[in-house]
């Protein structure tokens, strides 16, 4: 039987155990009107190392990027606020006249690097290109030339007699981006994920059939570490749907497939990691069987523990955890919401059951979550056991109002506050969450709105 | 050529075995079963499907996983309606080849073949080279019967069931589906990767009907009467 070994548990107000959080309502951000503009479609959420920073990505090809306020916080009753820090276009729309393709311009990833000077960067990627972004302030400029004016028009030499040195004066806060590396053409298909490695000179960019290797520098050249793309095409029955590096290991990734496998690969082991060094795969439940075993079995998202110790991994109706050292099954599965199991035939027909729901670990990896329909997240404490849902609806948007749990009733009689499966909003997906990296602060978003929440700061 | 017999032998079948092919993927005694849709949504399971994956295929960039998902999905529905005798009663593939293997390798190979062909195309757009394939990349007038069987195994979407189906429902089976793929420009050598295109074929959001000589020759196709070669166009 296995036993769970406590792994260090950082400094922080929620370790599990009694203390429960109280999740109150933040901030909600984006249009109020229910009428959804297809281009501001939420499609990556990301916190920077820090917390301090929040980016978003949309169909429309926009990164946003929020950033929270340094309020003198035993003043204030909550943290800061996360306020439009930048916003720029990072992909347009492209017209590939080779194969007399679009390539749509949403924003799939968005990966923050650590920040090692003033200024912060990020890639962000669509479906065939990656792009590294540098975000900058600039809050002074150069004031006092001798052959300008301040409106820059030149000036007459003529009139200019003496010679002064240009001095710099404060002025409003601009925040610019620049693309300083465009990493293009390395490949065919769909790009569904982006890690940067733990030596931060490199990262990985992976696609349905293949995984290259970057160096941040270097954009014109890519190595291929993964490629399963059979000879013959019709052999195709799987396909990668995420990858991501280990968080301290520089040379170990995994990469997650459509069949419910995840591989372990080290690159020491050769130059084409097509060998896996470890194959995590739990047997599939006979008594659970159905036509659509192979779908829901699907991953959909793969992330490290902070500690690097453990993997989670989000298929459609579970979230499980594994410990790196048993590739046998998970040794933790938390169900999201498995009162879909008997509706997954209506959930084939309407193409729901091909969703891909994203996975987040907090600060001390004590808690997971994960989103569901009807605008529900979910959240598990592996400490407790215990789990909770949430809601993320402007009905709760008073700050500092403490959300209500919520509960789907799966057959039955339905008890008040209830709500029946056959209720649910299946258009209204969480499917990005994230969570700030120190504090009890989480983004949700929903279709078109990124909601900030808080846990209750007494 | 299928008989009616054949067919009436099937329903019978169909009916006594609906439940042993439910059997084949549920654990009757378990809760999800007495849940389960009734026995005859197998074929409009088979039906929906087949639709997901033209659909998915029209797209002008299709999303592989759920084109592959939709492929495995379509399999297992498909290995579940063959009849039971020719596929013993455990969930595994039949290992050893059977009259309705050879069945399944002669059936329809017009939609898999297109699938694969399209599939195909998906690699033709890196500019790798392929081994030559026994299939050339056109549409039914031009399949090869022979060359069907050993690469499309694994795709053959339409089993033993199309052709019991042959006297009464061969137009309704393609009612639904989009022929618009069917028509040669679509698959003409100068044509690369696999737009469909909204030009290409008539009416690609209504049902087209098969026109006589057509379905007369989707039926020889079935039935293995007739293999038309076709030299595969150049760059293939």
């Amino acid at each position: 039987m296995y036993s769970k070994l406590h792994e260090n548990n950082l400094n922080f107000p929620f370790t599990g155990g009694g203390n429960d959080i109280q999740w109150c309502f933040s901030q909600v951000k984006g249009a109020v009107d229910d009428d959804v503009a297809e281009a501001d479609i939420i499609s990556t959420v990301e916190f920077n190392h820090s917390g301090e920073l929040l980016a978003t990505g949309d169909k429309g090809g926009r990164v946003v990027i929020f950033q929270q306020e340094q309020e003198n916080k035993i003043q204030s009753h909550s943290r800061g606020e996360y306020n439009v820090y930048s916003t720029f276009q990072s992909h347009e729309p492209e017209f590939d006249y080779l194969k007399s393709l679009e390539i749509e311009e949403k924003i799939n990833k968005i990966r923050w690097l650590p920040q090692k000077n003033a200024a912060q960067f990020l890639l962000s990627t669509n479906d065939k290109t990656i792009k590294l972004w540098k975000i900058s302030e600039r809050d002074k400029r150069p004031e006092g030339y001798n052959l300008k004016e301040e409106d820059g028009r030149y000036r007459d030499p003529t009139t200019v007699t003496t010679l002064r040195v240009p001095v710099f004066r404060p002025m409003d806060l601009m925040v610019e981006a620049s693309p300083r590396r465009i990493f293009a053409n390395a490949h065919t298909y769909h790009i569904n994920s982006i890690s940067i490695n733990s030596d931060y000179e490199t990262y990985l960019s992976a696609d349905d059939l293949r995984i290259n290797l970057w160096h941040l520098e270097i954009t014109d050249r890519s190595f291929n570490i993964v490629d399963i793309k059979p000879a013959n095409m019709e052999e195709l029955t799987e396909v990668i749907t995420a990858a991501e590096f280990h968080p301290n290991s520089c040379n170990t990734f995994v990469y997650s497939s459509s069949k419910g496998t995840i591989r372990l690969c080290d690159m020491r082991a050769s130059a084409l990691c097509d060998r896996h060094s470890k194959l995590f795969e739990e047997p599939e439940d006979p008594s659970n069987r159905s036509f659509f075993s192979e779908i829901i079995s699907s991953i959909s998202d793969v992330k490290f523990s902070h500690s690097g110790r453990y993997m989670m991994t989000r298929d459609y109706l579970s979230v499980k955890i594994w410990d790196l050292n048993m590739e046998n099954r998970p040794v933790e599965t938390y169900q999201v919401h498995e009162y879909l199991r008997s509706k997954l035939c209506s959930l084939y027909e309407n193409d729901c059951i091909f969703d891909k729901f994203e996975c987040c670990w907090n600060g001390s990896d004590s808690v997971v979550m994960t989103g569901s329909y009807n605008n529900f997240f979910r959240m598990f404490d592996r400490n407790t056991k215990r789990d909770i849902t949430l809601e993320a609806s402007r009905e709760n948007n008073k700050p500092r109002t403490v959300l209500k749990p919520r509960k789907v009733c799966a057959s039955g009689k339905r008890k008040k506050d209830e709500i029946s499966v056959d209720s649910l909003d299946f258009n209204k997906k969480i499917l990005h969450t994230a969570w700030h990296p120190k504090e009890n602060i989480i983004a949700v978003a929903t279709t078109n709105n990124l909601y900030i929440f808080q846990d209750k700061v007494n | 050529m299928l008989s009616k017999g054949l067919k009436r032998k099937r329903e019978e079948e169909e009916e006594k075995e609906h439940l042993a092919v439910d059997a084949w993927w549920l654990d009757p005694g378990h809760a999800s079963v007495a849940q389960a849709p009734p026995a005859v949504a197998s074929s409009s399971l088979f039906d929906l499907s087949v639709l997901k994956l033209h659909h998915s295929l029209q797209q002008s960039e299709p999303d592989l996983r759920h084109l592959v998902l939709v492929v495995n999905t379509l399999r297992r529905i498909q290995a579940s309606m063959a009849p039971a005798a020719a596929l013993p009663p455990v969930p595994s593939p039949p290992a050893a080849p059977s009259v309705a293997d050879n069945l399944l390798a002669s059936s329809d190979a017009a939609l898999s073949a297109s699938m694969a062909s399209l599939l195909e195309d998906l690699s033709h757009i890196e500019g790798l080279s392929q081994a030559p394939q026994p299939l050339a990349d056109e549409g039914p007038p031009g399949r090869s019967i022979g060359g069907a069987a050993p690469s499309l195994g694994a795709l053959d979407l339409l089993g033993p069931a199309t052709g019991c189906l042959l006297d009464d429902g061969l137009e309704g089976l393609f009612e639904d589906i989009d022929t618009s793929m069917y028509d040669n420009e679509l698959w003409a050598p100068a044509s690369e990767g696999l737009k469909p295109g909204p030009e290409d074929g008539p009416g690609k959001e209504e049902a087209p009907e098969l026109d006589e000589a057509e379905l007369d020759y989707l039926m020889d196709v079935l039935v293995g009467t007739q293999a038309l070669e076709r030299p595969p166009g150049p760059g293939r």
